[in-house]
Order: structure tokens, then sequence, then C-alpha cells
């Protein structure tokens, strides 16, 4: 399997300089109901009613984790509010101040409780992707469970530049990684754990290796892995260190592996140690619009602009807010947007850290791109595919197996938008396929009903034969 | 804020097109400073109208398709073809000859098809072409190197090859002549390693990538080996095959054109193989002396085909 | 020449003629399209909205016709031009607009009962050629926006007009691009 993708500066240096500081909750929280995986969860809460710490105010619901209020308080309002993924229903609460959790801290007696019982735990926690794609935690563990997945394999490898969160937890937290390792060890039933991590975070390798001789656990090892972006995606890691190809149709389970972040671990060994659901997380601020970068741990639900305070502000410079890396971030509108389950970096890029594309000029056909994307597609034949909009060529050529890491247009000697263009074409074609969908199934209730018709009229015409020789009597053959 | 700067990725490297063209300019320096040790200064004077030509079309072209002139121009790309054109022909070829070459290639190989990666032959071989069918006693003679050029102009070493071979004459007796040299043809031969010193800087800065090259000179050296060593007599060897006539500056610059040749790996393999068997049989059965010209537009008819059935596997997708 | 000669390639000619005669005319048999299949992949183009605008009483009635000759392709409003252009590539025909004749193409719409006024008279159930509203005798209809088409048919049988034509919620299937 060859692994293909970018060697790139990582920018991670300076956030790692410092600790991991504390973002103190903000008066309002948002907590938008859409944590990142594109779906919404559902509120149980209404305007009016009053949480405390931990209360579940949205319930978990097919993509989306539970969502618990970090803070107690009182729910102000639920309105679609600016979010990382653009907009989406939030919970808006007003903090009390008082944190008055809805249950006292208790550790769980993980060691002694069934798979599937931990899986629910997990599950009650709201425990997410904290990678960034935010899917429910408990249902990865659930189908490893099904499909008797051997592999845990936890994902340190944080390839994307700038994006540090991940290096610093395993630094400062190593043993909560580790612990967090054997307790989805137990819950998905796999039999060994490789933490990912890449070459270019020494510190970190260190960190988890020690923790885990100090936990005296043989299943779980590190594996070191160069530093080659995407390699932190799902799918190259899976390749990357198994060698083997999650089907495109398919899950990790499916060859044997689930896949978790190294903050969903730690996330996972707080709730077993004090029995506290998902309200926080550590997200990296930095860029050189922001005075001191640093890796903050902040409540879901904080605003940006909260983030960057803790971090001495905004300097002297415009900068654009990016939630996420350099190569797959989404622009933020403003500083209000609040941080969710999926946001592990805010990067404040001034025009120095990110200059602007050049102008667009036609493909040149150079396969560039083809030599970087992670996932063997010829970027150059999709796009003239997905500028003719030509369903057929943009199947042939697997549009359906990009995962939009940016590595095409990155290369791109011409500085074509190819992944915007990609994103766009997977829309429209999601579009068809639903309208051809609709109008399959239009046409099979249409025969049924013609096929009722059909039936109705002929039992109609035998009721009348059957009425009218009955009328005529036994002698009317007579006539 | 900008639109563009809203979507990821936010940042791209940088390496354009204009730097890949200027690259590849720069790359054909060495064959130029050989043609012109050889022949004076005239193959400078040809790459100049060529170049001039071709950027007036060039402009014409996009001023008649209401395009912005400036960007186009400045990409390079257009300088490239001309460069290519002008090396390739004679340096004793008329300037009026060439300059129709180079119209040929940029209006109608070119902008007729779109301009700028909608090609799909390589314009510089189509202008080649045409002026090979125009004029072919122009075309084939080249000047004896070293001498005052308009006074000693004959036949190239594949044609006196392939002249000597129909009148039954053998290899030896053939290359005996003074249009051979130590390899190759006796200019020819240094002119293909300058366009090798180029063709391997280009393979070291990544803006050529190995299989066409080395796809199109084992499909010329292959089949060349094979058959001297059957049949000596009749058949150059390889070696010779390698360095006479066009095939360096074909393998690295020509066939390596991005926009008309194949575009997978596997696909460019196929590609360049094909160029360099062609070629060999044009040079060893053909009406023509050279046959990478035509060996590269024919390749480039196949390349629709060639990129339909070599699209690589892609990750969870088996076969 | 000879006349051997002009026999012999008199016959070659003829032996040739006779082999290929044959092959074509196997060809021709193995390869026969199938009448039912044509139907069946113009069937697949159209927007299957069963709406009846082409004067034909479904969307299988007007593929049926099309195929025979009977019906050009440009009677179809709900498809419009995508539809159209599709069914040109098949047919190898030149595309054409849809002829206003037959209505005009707009945005999807679903049908909308207002129960208030809905008296339960279910005539509009056997007149909705997919089954997309539910209800009996003396109850109050509902339609399924999911399964309706948008096809008008169940505006014309409902003796209290009760019955209106809005665009699909959000979610719906036929909603704009995101």
């Amino acid at each position: 399997m060859k692994l293909r993708g970018l060697r790139l500066d990582s920018h991670k240096s300076r956030p790692l300089e410092r600790p991991i500081r504390v973002v103190p909750p903000p008066a309002t929280l948002v907590l938008a109901l859409d944590q990142g995986s594109g779906e919404d969860a559902l509120p149980v809460v209404r305007p009016g009613d009053s949480v405390r710490t931990g209360s579940v105010v949205a319930a978990a619901s097919g993509a989306a984790a539970a969502l618990h209020s970090p803070v107690s308080g009182t729910v102000r309002e639920i309105a679609v509010r600016p979010t990382p993924r653009g907009a989406s229903r939030c919970i808006v609460i007003e903090n009390d101040g008082r944190d008055d959790p809805v249950a006292p801290a208790a550790p769980v007696d993980w060691r002694a409780m069934e798979g599937t019982a931990l899986i629910e735990h997990v599950a009650a926690a709201g425990t997410a992707g904290l990678g960034g794609a935010a899917f429910p935690s408990a249902t990865k563990l659930a189908l490893a469970r099904a499909a008797d997945a051997e592999l845990l394999l936890l994902n340190g490898a944080e390839c994307e530049p700038w994006i540090c969160c991940d290096a610093a937890l395993m630094r400062e937290r190593a043993a909560d990684v580790v612990l967090g390792a054997q307790v989805m060890l137990a819950a998905s039933g796999a039999q060994r754990c490789l933490i990912a991590i890449e070459d270019d975070k020494p510190e970190a390798i260190a960190a988890i290796q020690s923790a885990a001789r100090a936990a005296t656990d043989e299943r779980i090892e590190v594996r070191v892995l160069p530093a080659v972006f995407p390699l932190g995606a799902e799918g190259p890691l899976v390749a990357a260190v198994t060698g083997r190809e999650v089907p495109h149709d398919g899950w990790p389970p499916q060859v044997g592996v689930v896949c978790q972040n190294v903050g969903t671990a730690a996330a996972v060994a707080r709730l077993v140690q004090d029995g506290r659901p998902v309200t926080t997380r550590i997200v990296t601020v930095t860029g050189s619009g922001v005075k001191q970068p640093a890796n903050v741990e902040a409540c879901i639900g904080t605003p940006v602009g909260e983030l960057v305070a803790a971090c001495g502000g905004y300097t002297a410079e415009g900068a654009r807010r990016i939630a996420g890396g350099s190569l797959t971030g989404r622009s933020l509108a403003g500083d209000d947007v609040p941080v969710t389950k999926g946001v592990n970096c805010i990067l404040l890029a001034t025009d120095a850290d990110l200059p602007a594309r050049a102008a667009e000029m036609p493909c040149i056909r150079c396969g560039d791109c083809a030599t970087v994307c992670p996932a063997g597609l010829l970027p150059q034949q999709l796009h003239v595919a997905a500028r003719s909009d030509d369903s057929a060529a943009l199947a042939r050529f697997g549009l359906s197996a990009c995962i939009e890491c940016g590595c095409c247009d990155y290369v791109c000697p011409s500085a074509i938008p190819l992944t915007v263009r990609f994103r766009a074409a997977r829309e429209r074609q999601h579009l068809a396929d639903l309208e051809r969908r609709r109008a399959r199934e239009a046409k099979a209730r249409y025969e049924r009903h013609q096929r009722r018709l059909a039936e109705q009229a002929e039992a109609e015409r035998e009721a009348f034969d059957d009425a009218r020789r009955r009328a005529r009597g036994p002698d009317s053959g007579g006539r | 804020m900008d639109a563009a700067l809203a979507q990821p990725p936010h940042v791209i490297a940088g390496f354009t097109v204009p730097r890949v063209m200027f690259q590849v300019l720069g790359a054909l320096l060495p064959v130029l400073a050989v043609q012109i040790h050889l022949f004076g200064l005239r193959p400078l004077l040809l790459v100049a109208v060529a170049a001039i030509v071709a950027l007036a079309c060039e402009a014409l072209a996009l001023h008649l398709r209401q395009r912005s002139v400036r960007p186009s121009l400045r990409d390079g790309s257009v300088l490239v073809t001309a460069a290519l054109l002008a090396l390739a022909v004679p340096p004793t070829l008329p300037l009026w000859q060439l300059a129709l070459g180079a119209t040929v290639a940029v209006l109608l190989a070119k902008h007729a098809y779109g301009g700028l990666g909608q090609n799909p032959f390589n314009p510089a071989m189509v202008g080649y072409a045409v002026l090979l069918v125009s004029f072919p006693l122009e075309m084939t003679r080249w000047p004896a190197p070293g001498g005052a050029w308009d006074a000693m102009t004959g036949a190239t070493a594949l044609d006196t090859l392939r002249t000597g071979l129909r009148q039954s004459y053998t290899m030896q007796e053939i290359q005996a002549g003074p249009a051979f040299g130590h390899i190759g043809a006796t200019g020819g031969e240094w002119i293909n390693l300058a366009a090798l010193a180029g063709g391997l800087y280009l393979l070291a800065r990544r803006i050529v990538r190995w299989h066409i090259p080395l796809a199109m000179l084992a499909g010329i050296a292959v089949p060349a080996a094979l058959f001297h060593v059957f049949d000596p007599g009749a058949h150059a060897s390889a070696s010779f095959h390698l360095a006479a006539g066009a095939t360096m500056l074909g393998a690295f610059f020509i066939a390596t054109d991005p926009v008309s040749a194949a575009t997978s790996d596997r696909g460019r393999l196929v590609y360049g193989a094909g160029i360099g068997l062609l070629t060999w049989i044009i040079r060893a059965w053909g009406a023509f002396p050279d046959g990478v010209a035509f060996a590269v537009l024919i390749m480039n008819l196949a390349v629709p085909l060639i990129d339909r059935y070599t699209v690589p596997r892609i990750y969870g997708h088996s076969g | 020449m000879n006349a051997t000669a002009i026999l012999a390639a008199t016959g070659a000619v003829a032996a040739i003629a006779a082999v290929l005669g044959g092959v074509l005319g196997w060809v021709a048999t193995r390869l026969r399209s199938d009448p039912d299949a044509l139907v069946e992949r113009i069937d697949a183009l159209l927007p299957q909205t069963q709406c009846a605008q082409c004067r034909y009483p479904g969307c299988r009635p007007y593929a049926e016709a099309i195929a025979k000759g009977e019906a050009d392709i440009d009677r179809c409003p709900p498809g419009g031009e995508t539809t159209v252009h599709a069914l040109a590539a098949l047919l190898d025909r030149e595309p054409r607009p849809v002829d206003p004749q037959y209505g005009i193409t707009r945005a999807p719409r679903v049908a909308l009962i207002d129960e208030d006024r809905c008296i339960g008279c279910a005539l509009c159930l056997p007149a909705c050629p997919v089954d997309a509203i539910v209800g009996a005798p003396r109850l109050m209809h509902t339609v399924i926006a999911a399964h309706c088409t948008g096809c008008d048919l169940c505006l014309a049988p409902c003796p209290v007009d009760c019955i209106s034509m809005v665009a699909p919620a959000d979610g719906q299937p036929g909603r704009a691009a995101a």
C-alpha cells in the first residue's frame, strides 16, 4: 500500500511551549446541536428550564452524540446560530456561576462491567470523536463489538499543520490516554491497541510509551508513523498501520479495526474516573493573529472570542479565523461562533501565515494531484468530469472515495480549487441520486396503483356478472 | 472576506504553471548551447523568430477569443512550444517556413481547441509535422557541424542510414560515412546528450516524472537491440537510435507535454512505450527519416483510449 | 484479363459477401433490440411524476408511445430540459425545448389538503397515481408529502377545492441544492 500525501511545515511548536491552560466557563454558552458530524442532537430542554452541570440538554440521534450542559444555569433560548460548520440550532445557556452538578462525582467500576454496559456508559456521556468528526464513539465501539474487531487504533497522528491539541494532551495527560485505551479495549472487545503518533512528536511518543509501561498493559503499544498529511484521516491511517483498506462503502470494523482519537480516549478515562460527561475539550489557539498561542481546555459552547482573550487577545495584524487546520479547516463567521466537540483548533491566520492563492489557470493535466492523492484518485480527470457534471465519469473516477483532504489543491500548479469543486459535485450527485430514488419509488407506487385499479375493475365485472346471472334465475337459459 | 479564501484548503504550495514552463525553458538551454556551438548563431535566431511569432499568434488568438491576454502570455507555455519547434527543425530552415510552423502550432493546434490545457495534440509537433510534409527537402537537410552552414548542408545520419539500407549497403559501409559520429550522428549525438542533461535536470526538479521518458527510451531501445542482435547488417544498434535524431528531446521535452499525454502513471508508461516503439518503426521502415513527431501525434490520438483503460485502483475499491 | 481471373475475383467477392452476410445476420438475430427493453430505458429517464401532462395516462404509457414513434420527446414538462436531453441522447435525436402546449417546467411542488375544509369524499384517492393520499370516506384526508410527485391530478376531482400545491418543505425531496 503506497502512502500518498504531503510533507508540510507543521507550525506546531509555539502553542506547545506553554502548558494547557483552562479557560473559565463564560457567562453565556452556545451549545450547537450539530456538534461537528453534520446531524443535530434532539433537544430535551425548553427555554426557561434550569439546568445543572452535567444535565442532558439534547439526546443522541443518528450521527449526533448526546449533549450535556457544562455549567449550571438557565436555558435562554433554542435558536439558529453561526457554528463552525455554518449554522445550526443551538441551545443557549446562561451560566449562573454556581457550577451545581447534577450528580456527585463517582468513579465507574469499569473493570467489573460488561462491554455492552460500558458502551452504554460511553454513549450516555455524549462521547464523540474529538479528532474533528464528532461521530458518536459508542456507535463505533458497538460496531467493533458486532464485527469482532481485533484492533483498537488510537489516532494520535495529528497530521494537519497548526493543530497540536492531541500532542499537548499526550504530553500532559498520557496516563488518561492509556486508561481510556484500556476502557475502550474492554468496551469494544478488541485484543490489542496501537496508539499511532507521527514522528514529529517525540515528546508525545515518549510520554505515551512511559505511561503504557506504567500501566503494565502489554496490549497497548505505540506505533510511530511518518509525518505525512493526511495520514491522520481514518482510511489512510488504517492502511498505514495495518496495510488493510477500509471498503469504500464500509466501516473500519469490517477490516477488524476500530479507530478512536486519543482525545476521545482521555475523555473516556475522565468518564470512568469521576462519572462526568464530556463537557470540555482541548483546543489549539494558534496563528500569528493571536498574542500567546496555546492549547486551552474550554467548555463546549464557549465563544471563540473568549478563547482568543484567554491567549492574550488578537495581535495588531488582521487575522482570518479558521476552525481546524490550514488544509481542511473551515472559515468562521465571527468571534461568537462556539466551540463544539469537533473543534480541535482555532487558527488565527494572517496573510503571512496563509498567503493568498494565485489566480486559477487551466488544468495542464500534469498529474501532480494524482501523485499526492491518498485515495489513489486522478483529480485531474475528476476535475473534467465535475465541470461537465458527468455522473458516469464521476463514478468511474471514484468521486465517492474523495476524503476532501485538500492535497490536490495544495500541489496544483494551476491553483484550481479542486476540493471545493469536488464537494459541490458530490452534493449535486447526492441530490440527483435522491431524485432518481424518488422517481423509482414513485414508479413502483404507480405500478401498484395501476395493478390495484385493474384488479378492482376485474372484481367489479365479476360481481356484476354474478348478480346478473342470479337475477335471471335458473330458468333464464330458455329465453 | 475573499470568497475563495473562505473554502479549505486555505494554503497551497504556490508552485505555478509559469514556473513549470520557465524551468522547462531553462532545461532547453544546453540543447540551444550545443546547437550554437555546432552551427553558429543561427539556431538562436530561429528560437527568437519562433518565440516572437508564437507570442504574436497567442496574443491574437486570445484577443479574438476575448480572453485576457497578459496573464496567458506570461504563463510561458507558448514559449516552450516555440522553443521546441525551433530546436527540432534544421538550423538552415528558411525563417518564413519556421514562422509558418509556429503559426500553425499556436493557432491551429492550440487555440483552435480551446487554448492551454485543451489541445489534444502536441502543438510543437503539429507545427513540425506540417513543415515536414510541406517542405520535405528543407526539413531533412542538416548542416555539417562546424562548417559554414549555408555551404555544407547534407542528409542526416538517419536519412543516410535509410537510403543506404534501401540500396543494400551494410551497416558498416553506411556508418563509415561523414554523417556518423561515435555513437549516433556527428552533431546529433551532442544535441542528444545536451537534451539528456536538460531532461535529467527536469527529472531532478520533478517537473517531469520518469514514466514517459523511460518508457519511450525503452520503446526505442528494446526493439532496436533485438533486431540489431539478429540482423546487425540491416539494423542500427540501440545506442545509435538513442543518440540519433530527436530521441532525447522527444523523450524528455516533447512526449512529456502533460496536456496531450496520458495522465495516470500506468497510462504514461503505455503512452511512452508506444511513442518509442512507433519512433523506431517509422525510422526502420517508414517513409520519413525520423519518427518522433509522428509517433507523438499518433499516440496523442490514443490518449483518450489509454486514459480510459488505465484508471488506477481507488482506495477501498477492490479490483 | 482472362476469364479465370474474373471468375476467381467474382468468386472471392461472393464468398466474402456470403460470409459477412451470414455474420451480420447472426449478429442481428443475437443482438436484436428488445422493444420492451427500449421502453424500460425510456421510462427510466422520465421523472415518474405520472402527471399525464403528455396526454398519456402515465410515464410508462408515454415511454411506450415514444418507443413506437407515436410521440415526440418534447412532452414532459416536469422533466424539463434535462429529460429531453437524456432522451435525445438515448434515442440519438436532436434535443428540443419542451412543447409549451403540454405545460411549462416549474419548481417541484407537493399537494397540501386544507384539513379544515376537507369533507372526506374520497374522490381524490383513486385520482392519485402514486397513492400518496391517505384517507377513507367521511374521514379527513392527508397527503404524504414525501410520496407526492406534484402531478396536480388530485385538484380536479376535489368538490370543495381544498387541495393546493405548495413548495416542498425543507428536507423533502426536490428542494434546491444546499
